[in-house]
């Protein structure tokens, strides 16, 4: 960290804490620099957001914290929040006269840590350090877990990303301990390799950011990946892992330009899809864990279901998404604690036992066999997708099963025999394809997020090995924490057709491909699934 | 007037100032910045604001005298006028500002106009009190009550 922390640079912290306030109200520069003085803090004020901004990149590193002020004439403040959240990563303040929920939400949105309504008061400037501390906690608390994926902003970020993070706090921190106790379990096999990467962070100049977005349109939005935009970017010391983070930054902060439009809808936990949706990957990540649960609960079926789908399965594909399976278990092999996982899944689906969980993979595994030719498009976003799985856990896995069931039913006319099932699915596919639907959850949401939390510090930790796209991934992190899981999750009416978008077909190959690395054969034979499963989950 | 009746004096019409409602808590704040390091901290905030704001005052005009009205442009130009006089603690000159946002949402033209009128007045009021209660105090030189130290 090039920064830091604070205390190391003045013992007498938070005095000495940079601070820059951005008001276009002379009145009140003056105002708040003499308070902020008077808190011992080193002040400098700007009067227009553009300075502000030329300021901030000017010296990267020569401020703790922003303070903004709402409505300015060159720029509205919630564009300067995007624009030093996604270059800076500074905490920034919004203050504004103007205390309607809808203008604070929406700063809090864009990632504000701190909404203040003037008149400000010196006790609340005295108190604007712990942003700072706060921030600063959690990355050291990153470093320490080994986690060094940019990407994982979720504590990180925590002000960042707070317009969905900030009040789900309480999984925050659930998700970091989780992170920690992962953390032990592998430390000892896992921690080598990583360590390298984590510890550079990298300051995303103006220069570079614009390499990256043009990077990121020549690919097009919906195919882009951290790989390719590294490969087009061609900067020899920037890692995936840090093209990933920027990427997550990037979808969001795009998200939520988009999101400024229906910001109401989005509250109300019925969301139109955005961004966030368009982002297979990322959606699909959450809602594979998702959508694992559900199938549990439907697994009573699943049984016929699997024979159904074995028979068909006579394309060459399933192979390779066998393969793609059979790799990921490799990796996940020894050192996955399954039992971790399915505690936290399975609870929420109460009739279900192991033997059953194991099912829907094998559900999955027909699934693929089966996606060839009709499902291409699921595989698609499948294929972003696949690098957690690889990374990952059996959860991953399961979810990914799910998921393939799920696509797999609408060509089948499976779906029909899992009702269950074919809801949990429909949510994955809207949610990958497009902005279909309009959603109704029947989810819960706090055990998932904690499932899906773990599973995302798994995957996470695992992703380095693996080619895939990590940024869908900890996209879906951030939206677990806030409060959009609501978009993501029920969605009734389901389109499949919409499933089915050539434009993604052309990708599948590739990513599968890549992800294939594994000896497995795919025996259609369901037993062996099941054995196979079984292993896995004994674990 | 001998100066312990000034400084009397002087406090009486500062605690006027509250007492009409001219005033918040907000110049208070002010006064408690005010320090050896900025003696004259309060009366140059609120020359500031004064001169600052006169320029939105004459945006919010010539948006008034606009046929018709634009109620978006002149609510945001409220707002800002709004969180000037909250940094000084124009009790007064915020209420009609607030007022003033109400008839913007609500389009009314009328009301518009009308609030402005009394809120230029009430602006006007405000402005004529301080700069008299500054100069007075400056004459009566330091005292107990957070009065400005004699400047010449």
């Amino acid at each position: 960290m090039e920064n830091g922390f604070p205390s190391t640079r003045n013992d007498s912290f938070p005095a000495g804490l940079r601070v820059l306030v951005v008001d276009d109200d002379p009145t009140w520069l003056k105002i708040l620099e003499k308070m902020l003085k008077k808190c011992s803090y080193e002040v400098t004020t700007c009067g227009l957001a553009r300075d502000a901004l030329n300021l901030l990149r000017e010296r990267k590193d020569g401020y703790d914290i922003v303070i903004s002020d709402v409505n300015m004439p060159d720029m509205d403040g919630f564009k300067l929040l995007e624009h030093v959240g996604l270059e800076m990563d500074l905490p920034v303040i919004m203050m504004s006269v103007d205390g309607e929920t809808s203008r604070v939400m929406k700063g809090v949105q864009h990632g504000a840590c701190d909404y203040l309504l003037k008149p400000i008061r010196m006790k609340e400037l005295r108190n604007i350090w712990q942003h700072v501390f706060r921030k600063k906690i959690h990355e050291i608390r990153d470093i320490e877990g080994h986690e060094s994926f940019e990407g994982i902003q979720i504590s990180r970020n925590g002000s960042d990303l707070s317009d969905d993070g900030h009040m789900f706090c309480g999984e925050d921190m659930t998700s970091i301990k989780k992170r920690k106790d992962f953390d032990n379990k592998y430390d000892e096999k896992d921690l080598g390799d990583h360590s390298s990467s984590k510890k550079h962070r990298v300051v995303w100049s103006v220069d570079l950011h614009q390499k990256f977005v043009k990077a990121v349109n020549q690919i097009g939005f919906d195919k882009v990946g951290p790989k390719k935009i590294l490969d087009l970017m061609n900067v020899p010391w920037l890692t995936r892992e840090n093209v990933a983070s920027h990427l997550q930054k990037y979808r969001l902060y795009l998200s939520r330009l988009q999101k400024e439009s229906d910001l109401k809808a989005s509250f109300g936990g019925i969301k139109h899809p955005d961004m966030h949706l368009k982002d297979p990957a990322g959606s699909f990540g959450l809602q594979s864990s998702i959508n694992t649960n559900q199938n549990d609960v439907a697994n009573e079926h699943m049984p016929d279901t699997k024979k159904t789908l074995n028979a068909d399965n006579p394309d060459p594909q399933e192979t390779s998404s066998h393969m793609s399976f059979d790799h990921s278990f490799a990796t996940l092999g020894s050192e996955v604690n399954y039992e971790a996982f399915d505690c936290h899944i399975w609870n929420e689906a109460p009739k279900i036992e192991l033997k059953r969980e194991h099912k829907p993979l094998l559900q999955l595994e027909d699934g693929f066999s089966q996606l060839p030719p009709c499902a291409p498009e699921h595989h698609v976003k499948t294929d972003k997708l696949h690098p957690v799985p690889s990374v990952t856990s059996g959860l991953s896995l399961t979810a990914r099963d799910g998921n393939r069931v799920s696509h797999v039913s609408p060509k089948k006319c499976a779906i029909e025999s899992f009702p269950i099932q074919s809801k949990g699915h429909m949510v994955v596919n809207h949610q990958s394809y497009e902005p279909v639907s309009t959603a109704i959850s029947s989810m819960k949401p706090q055990g998932f997020n904690l499932s899906c939390l773990t599973d995302f510090d798994y995957c996470q930790r695992n992703l380095k090995a693996s080619d895939s796209t990590l940024a869908p991934f900890n996209e879906t992190a951030c939206l677990l924490q806030g409060d959009f899981h609501n978009k993501y999750f029920g969605l009734p009416n389901i389109e499949f057709t919409d499933c089915n978008d050539p434009s993604f077909i052309a990708e599948i190959p590739v990513h599968w491909y890549d992800t294939l690395t594994s000896d497995y054969e795919c025996p259609l034979d369901p037993t062996e699934y099941s054995i196979f499963d079984q292993g896995l989950f004994i674990a | 007037m001998e100066r312990n009746q000034m400084h009397k004096h002087i406090f009486l019409m500062r605690q006027s100032f509250f007492d009409q409602g001219l005033l918040d808590e907000q110049f208070i704040q002010l006064e408690e910045l005010q320090d050896d390091a900025n003696p004259n901290f309060v009366e140059e905030v609120v020359t500031l604001y004064y001169r600052d704001s006169s320029r939105i005052i004459l945006n919010i005009e010539q948006s008034l005298e606009r046929n018709p009205l634009d109620f978006n442009k002149l609510d945001n130009y409220m707002h800002q006028f709004k969180g000037s006089s909250t940094s000084i603690g124009a009790k007064k000159v915020k209420a009609e500002c607030t007022q003033f946002r109400e008839y913007c949402r609500a389009g009314n033209g009328e009301g518009c106009m009308r609030t402005f009128q009394q809120l230029k007045k009430e602006y006007a009021i405000l402005k004529r009190k301080l700069e008299n209660y500054f100069q007075q105090s400056r004459q009566a030189g330091p005292s107990e009550t957070a009065c400005r130290p004699r400047m010449n």
